[in-house]
């Protein structure tokens, strides 16, 4: 598996901007408070087990999973719940958090400190599953779909090989990057663990060629290990993307409305890989994930080791992003991640980024007329034709809008940065969607 | 204030009037080899016709339409450009003007403006030149090396022209006179022949398409697909009769055929969006080409078989669909 792959249909590549690749994970220290949400995922909110004036310590679960598809909570410091509310989220909607004034950095006991990597698999495939469960992990590359649902294949349905995302294709993002570089065994024992769960032989962590410092590191150790192997690809966003790295990685494509069991495939991300392998072979929950902080009003870009909850203005000042310079703070990738409006909106399990962009580049440019170049078809990684959608949800057509397929868009923005005439197509078929799935 | 706007936040750095820049410098070249060869009476048809262009449409935007005038978006630069590159370097200022008026006002802004016309507005502003003066349209100065004032210029034929003459008369002497007169390869790739006076320098052409692949302005397919088509297409014919006039390598290098694939059968309007589209379009302007230059009383066809085309776009789109993902691999 030396040659390099990738997705065959459309695609695009904007300047990476990867300033901080080389910069090692940083532990971003403790703030003064936090805002845990009790939602991070999909699926719904758990039940809240704390109430204000209740003494915490890191890893305490503050919320429970509320049936199959919700995902734990924990506590990521130790201090006192100062009151179980609805505050406003990074997009200036209210969410339920519980919030805790910091004191100190206590952990429960149960949580394995020791920095010695564990390498034997002692778990059982349902003590796996149930570790996952209990430490709350949930798909860290963005979509926030609780890990156990996904580790439990459908009867009827046969996987045969696990995927590891380590393609990390938006820009400037380098959190999986630094976690590939520095915790490369932990991911690949990881991979090991799903696969035993999953019951299958073969895993196989697809990395962009981009990032020769993970590759090189991946390989170092996949040596010593059977059934773990790692994929170069050729570098093209949306590569992370599942169902186009599945089809990149193994030539199968899902069948529209499908899942990737349906083609025996199961892609995790590899921060969720190595939260796996924490909470399996160390008993730690996930209260912690690496975030990049980046972007050109960043003074220091830095890659952090951040606390769920920790609020976006600490992590702003830590790389001295001075607020009146700051024209646009964007949660994720500045491909698919969204502009918050609220400074103190908390780091969540999802938050692979925090970007931020000086004023004079921080404005939505000027929508003018299709003329029509075709580069929206050519860049759409699922062979949809986005200027037809844009122009069909403007006339209000929802029949014709079906048949273009717009439930199919993945919402990867590849037409709208692409398109010359600066439309907004991506707005276009997310609100296509909206009122296809609304009028059903 | 914090900014909020959605996703992507980041865009390529191509836009409309980057584009049309990008188009405006490839065809760069070719004004220079017009000069060389048809001295400053070129420079004036082209001046007229992009100063013609721009005005009419920032009149019709200003005092017709009532809207933001468009012209800052370059587009009917390109238009100027495309249409004086189409004419005699001898054409009368007044004439290239109707020229203009008919190609923005009539076949550009009464569609809607950029992006909703059917036909090429260049070629439709020529086409009506053409059948309106066609005695102005088809006498070309002798192409005369940096005789810059034109001055006791002769008219002549295009290489097409005489080619066509040739078969028109189709006697033995008049033949071989004719022949004599046809400009040799060499000629004609640098451009040192009649015509009009962006068509001529195939080694221009060629320059400016090499600036818009590497500019990523358009791929090679409708440039490529074309010549190829009219060269095969040519190639059998002359296998078959040996007949002189659709000699391929004369074919490929002489008329608009280059100025023709490489500027406006790649025009994003009026031409089909996806990459299997554009093949069967270029296709057809080839053979149409061919028939045309061979079979009707016209010495050339470009304009006419990309116009013709033009109208089939939205039939070509309508088939030519992309297959969308995971709905089944053909
Ligand atoms: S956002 Fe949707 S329509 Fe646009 S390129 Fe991505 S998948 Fe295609
Ligand atoms: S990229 Fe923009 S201008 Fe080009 S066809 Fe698509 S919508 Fe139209």
């Amino acid at each position: 598996m030396s040659n390099k792959k990738t997705f065959t249909m459309g695609g695009i590549h904007p300047d990476k901007h990867k300033i901080t690749a080389e910069k090692p994970i940083e532990d971003a220290g403790l703030p003064e408070i936090v805002y845990i949400p009790v939602k991070q995922h999909i699926g719904s909110p758990a039940k809240i087990l704390v109430a204000k004036g209740d003494k915490v310590r890191v890893g305490t679960l503050l919320a429970d999973a509320d049936g199959i598809v919700s995902a734990d909570v924990h506590s990521s410091v130790s201090g006192e719940v100062l009151k179980v509310e609805e505050i406003e989220g990074e997009f200036g909607y209210l969410e339920q958090m519980i919030t805790i004034k910091v004191e100190g950095d206590e952990w429960e006991a149960s949580i394995d400190r020791s920095p010695d990597i564990i390498r034997e698999i002692n778990a059982s495939p349902e003590e796996i599953i149930a570790k996952i469960r209990e430490a709350g992990i949930v798909g860290m590359g963005g979509a926030g779909y609780p890990t156990p649902v996904k580790t439990t294949i459908p009867a009827g349905k046969k996987v045969d090989c696990l995927i590891v995302n380590g393609i990390e294709c938006e820009p400037y993002l380098t959190a999986d990057d630094r976690l590939m570089v520095e915790k490369a065994e932990q991911i690949i024992i990881g991979a090991k663990i799903l696969n035993k769960a999953l019951g299958i032989q073969n895993a196989v962590i697809a990395v962009d060629e981009n990032k020769p410092a993970a590759i090189e590191a991946l390989r170092n150790i996949t040596r010593s290990y059977v059934g773990v192997n790692v994929q170069v690809m050729k570098t093209k966003y949306p590569q992370g993307a599942e169902k186009q790295l599945i089809e990149a990685v193994t030539g199968r494509e899902v069948p529209s409305g499908k899942l990737p069991a349906d083609v025996g495939c199961i892609v995790q991300n590899v921060g969720t890989v190595n939260a796996v392998y924490e909470a399996v072979q160390k008993n730690k929950p996930l209260f912690e994930r690496v975030v990049t902080v980046s972007g050109d009003a960043a003074e220091t870009p830095s890659n952090f080791l951040v606390r769920i909850g920790t609020p976006a203005s600490f992590l702003i000042n830590k790389v001295h992003g001075s607020p009146d310079k700051i024209g646009k703070i964007i949660f994720g990738g500045p491909m698919m991640g969204t502009s918050a409006v609220n400074i103190n909106a908390p780091i969540t399990k999802l938050s692979s980024g925090i970007l931020l962009f000086k004023d004079d580049i921080s404005f939505k440019p000027e929508e003018t007329v299709c003329i029509r170049c075709g580069k929206c078809v050519e860049a759409c990684p699922v062979g949809l034709m986005p200027f037809a959608i844009a122009a069909q949800v403007r006339d209000g057509d929802y029949h014709e809008m079906k048949k273009l397929h717009v439930l199919d868009c993945i919402e990867c923005g590849s037409c709208a940065y692409i398109c010359p005439a600066r439309i907004p197509l991506l707005d276009y078929c997310k609100l296509g969607k909206y009122e296809l799935k609304k009028s059903k | 204030m914090l900014k909020i706007s959605t996703a992507p936040h980041i865009n390529s750095p191509q836009d409309t009037r980057s584009i049309m820049r990008d188009v405006i410098i490839a065809l760069m070249p070719a004004l220079a080899a017009a000069l060389l060869f048809f001295g400053l009476s070129a420079l004036v048809v082209v001046l007229t016709a992009v100063a013609g262009c721009v005005a009419f449409e920032y009149l019709v935007c200003r005092y017709i339409l009532k809207i933001p005038p468009t012209t800052g978006d370059l587009s009917a630069v390109v238009t100027g450009l495309l249409l004086a590159y189409n004419l005699p370097s001898n054409m009368p200022v007044w004439m290239v003007l109707v020229g203009c008026f008919v190609a923005v006002v009539i076949a550009k802004t009464a569609f809607g403006g950029l992006g909703k016309n059917v036909f090429n507005p260049a070629l439709v502003g020529r086409v009506f030149l053409f059948i309106s003066f066609p005695v102005q349209m088809t006498s070309w100065p002798k192409p005369d090396f940096l005789n810059f004032l034109n001055a006791d210029v002769e008219t002549g034929a295009t290489t097409l022209g005489i080619l066509k003459h040739i078969d028109a008369e189709s006697s033995a002497t008049k033949l071989a006179g004719g022949l004599s007169d046809l400009p040799d390869y060499g000629q004609m790739f640098i451009g040192y022949t009649g015509g009009c006076i962006g068509e001529v320098s195939a080694l221009a052409l060629l320059l400016g398409f090499a600036w818009l692949l590497w500019r990523r302005i358009i791929g090679w397919h409708i440039p490529f697909y074309y010549l190829a088509t009219v060269f095969i297409f040519t190639s059998v014919m002359w296998l078959h009769s040996g007949n002189i006039q659709v000699e391929p390598v004369t074919q490929l290098l002489s008329g608009g055929l280059l100025l023709g694939a490489i500027f406006m059968a790649t025009d994003y309007v009026t031409t089909p969006m996806t990459r299997k589209g554009q093949i069967v379009f270029a296709v057809g302007c080839g053979i149409l080409t061919v028939i045309i230059r061979r079979w009707s009383v016209y010495p050339e066809g470009v304009s006419f078989a990309i116009l013709i085309m033009n109208a089939f776009v939205p039939i070509i789109d309508y088939f030519t669909v992309p297959r969308v993902f995971g709905t089944g691999r053909k």
